[in-house]
């Protein structure tokens, strides 16, 4: 659907190079990488809002490296939302239609259905800077589909949201692609927020793209010392949530069963942050509902703390200060217990 | 306000007081020549078809001039805005310089390119406008001293548009055309406006380059200027107190416009 090969940007301070992605139609496809890899400049180059080196964009079968912009059909939803501030949101959503010269009724039409999609009719007369960022947020993607593009790029859509309202964000994002099915590639700083919403996953950092992979691929086995400390930040796994009654929720994989505070339900994803989780050599009577016994597998000596890797299994990455484990002595192949609480774990 | 006001804010009472000299400095003048004159006398100036004349030509050659600037003078302030290259800076400082020498020296400078024996003379001569001692003269008399003023206010005004709002109406279907009168042009029109008012009014205030590059036709300064040469004091002040009380109006009637414009 849309293959980027070998593209070649030049930032002044850095570059971007040997970008090779292929996205399929209808794929929701993520680019993960740090803040200021250039990923806003990826999107803008894909584009064609900035201005390449050397190397191909071909979509559809066609390349389009040279095309301008405004030739491409490929939509951009900028971190801030760039909405047009003199213009109601209606003239927003409507700015492309006009330019493609629809006559007012298919335009009007075109407007009714992608506001309703979003759930933004109520809004048509207000002007942007009355509307809040969930809101622009909605606005500004109602704008972009408004022209039926064929690639849909997202910048960071959900960074410049407060977190309650990201998580509903992120949700009617997939439920918009579901229905939709544009292709659509999200930039995100964020794992756990590739993890949730990719098809697929492109890893970019120091320049290049360092993997490739299915959501799973890219934090089980990450290919690169770069990935691996992306994923590393997060003990991050696949299952599903079940009800056990009683209000026991619980999220259960192949390994383990945990117990958890979610509201979802399905196949899922849960994570746990190393540094909550605590480390025992006798199991704990405490209010934590997880606790389980493990071998230390690996100690990784990251000066004033250690990341241990405990394997019950599966492998829980665990954070300690230097001074907790010389006072309990651990080593690798010491047997140990876990404990964490169940609203420390992130059902995304 | 009690004596402890005075006490506790007193930087803010002196900047007052300093303002206020300023303020009064300004003021002064102004109402006190409006002040002295004789509304009879007044009422027979406005009636004189030389001081018409000439004030008509003032706010006209003016408001040529301005058209001129805005045509000429925006696109460059959005390339100045939006562009980065090397002598940049450069290139902005001499922009400026007609702000800062002697207007006299400007008129001379224009002289040595629009005069009759100058080449770009010469070429306009061929299409039978002349610039000595003519109404093109006076319009690019106050076209060179006044440009700056809507070329930096616009240039500031264009700054302050996203440059993404341009890339996103890009990716939507505009043209560059379609992007800077949509998109840039509505969103910058304040500053360009306050610009041109400046730039409209510092138009009318210009005589020195006019009278070196065309002493007539006569507009309003330089009817106040031969006026007090040759009469005195008592016959220049009421063509003086006349262009003023219309520049007033129509500065305080533009002014409204623009800053209701920011309300809304």
């Amino acid at each position: 659907m849309i293959q980027i090969k070998n593209l070649y940007v030049d930032l002044k301070d850095f570059r971007l190079q040997d970008i090779n992605l292929s996205v399929s139609e209808g794929e929701y496809f993520i680019v993960l990488g740090p803040t200021g890899a250039g990923k806003t400049v990826l999107l803008e180059s894909i584009a064609g809002l900035y201005p390449i080196e050397s190397g191909e964009i071909w979509l559809r079968g066609k390349e389009v490296t040279q095309l301008e912009p405004e030739k491409r059909g490929i939509s951009i939803v900028y971190q801030d939302h760039a909405l047009f501030p003199h213009l109601s949101v209606k003239d927003n959503i409507i700015f492309g239609l006009k330019l493609r010269k629809q006559t007012k009724p298919e335009a009007e039409a075109a407007l009714d259905w992608i506001a309703g999609l979003l759930g933004i009719s109520h809004l048509l007369n207000r002007k942007p800077n009355t509307l809040s960022g969930g809101e622009q947020q909605k606005v500004a993607l109602a704008r972009a589909l408004s022209i039926k593009p064929e690639v849909l790029l997202l910048d960071e859509p959900l960074s410049a949201l407060d977190p309650e309202t990201r998580e509903g964000v992120q949700k009617e994002l997939r439920q918009l692609h579901n229905r939709l099915k544009v292709t659509t590639i999200h930039v995100t700083h964020d794992f756990e927020e590739a993890i949730a919403l990719g098809d697929h996953i492109a890893v970019l950092g120091e320049g290049c793209i360092k993997q490739v992979g299915t959501p799973e691929q890219i934090f089980r086995q990450p290919n690169s010392e770069f990935t691996a400390r992306f994923a590393m930040a997060r003990n991050i796994f696949a299952g599903e949530v079940i009800d056990r009654g009683n209000g026991n929720t619980m999220f259960c994989t192949e390994d383990i069963e945990l117990a958890v505070v979610t509201d979802l339900r399905g196949k899922l994803h849960a994570s746990v942050r190393p540094e909550d989780i605590l480390i025992s050599p006798e199991l704990l009577h405490s209010s934590a509902r997880n606790s389980f016994g493990g071998t230390i597998t690996y100690i990784a000596d990251r000066g004033s703390t250690f990341y241990l890797t405990v394997n019950l299994p599966p492998d829980f990455v665990c954070l300690i200060t230097r001074r907790s484990l010389e006072e309990m002595g651990l080593a690798e192949g010491q047997k140990v217990y876990i404990t964490f609480k169940a609203s420390a774990i992130h059902i995304f | 306000m009690s004596k402890k006001w005075f006490i506790t804010n007193r930087m803010t009472f002196t900047f007052i007081l300093l303002g206020l000299v300023i303020f009064l400095f300004i003021i002064v003048p102004l109402i006190k020549m409006i002040a002295a004159s004789d509304p009879d006398i007044l009422l027979d100036t406005l009636l004189d078809p030389q001081v018409r004349g000439a004030i008509w030509l003032s706010l006209y050659a003016a408001i040529i001039a301005t058209i001129v600037g805005f045509v000429l003078g925006v696109p460059l302030a959005y390339l100045l805005a939006r562009t980065e290259f090397p002598g940049k800076k450069l290139l902005e400082g001499l922009i400026d310089v007609p702000i800062v020498i002697p207007h006299t020296a400007a008129g001379i400078a224009l002289l040595f390119v629009f005069g009759r024996n100058f080449w770009a003379g010469k070429a306009f001569h061929l299409i039978g406008i002349d610039f000595v001692d003519s109404t093109a003269g006076i319009v690019i008399a106050m076209l060179f001293v006044s440009v700056p003023f809507l070329i930096d206010s616009a240039k500031e005004g264009f700054k302050k548009v996203d440059v993404r709002l341009e890339k996103v109406s890009r990716t939507l279907g505009a043209s560059p055309w379609q992007a800077f009168f949509r998109i840039s042009l509505p969103l910058t029109w304040r500053s360009i406006l306050a610009g041109s008012i400046m730039m409209w009014a510092r138009g009318i205030s210009e005589f020195g380059a006019i009278i070196i590059l065309a002493y007539h036709p006569m507009i309003a300064s330089t009817l106040i200027f031969e006026r007090f040469e040759s009469y005195g004091l008592a016959y220049s002040q009421p063509v003086a107190v006349l262009l003023i009380i219309i520049c007033l109006f129509i500065f305080i009637g533009l002014r409204t416009i623009v800053y209701r414009g920011e309300k809304t």
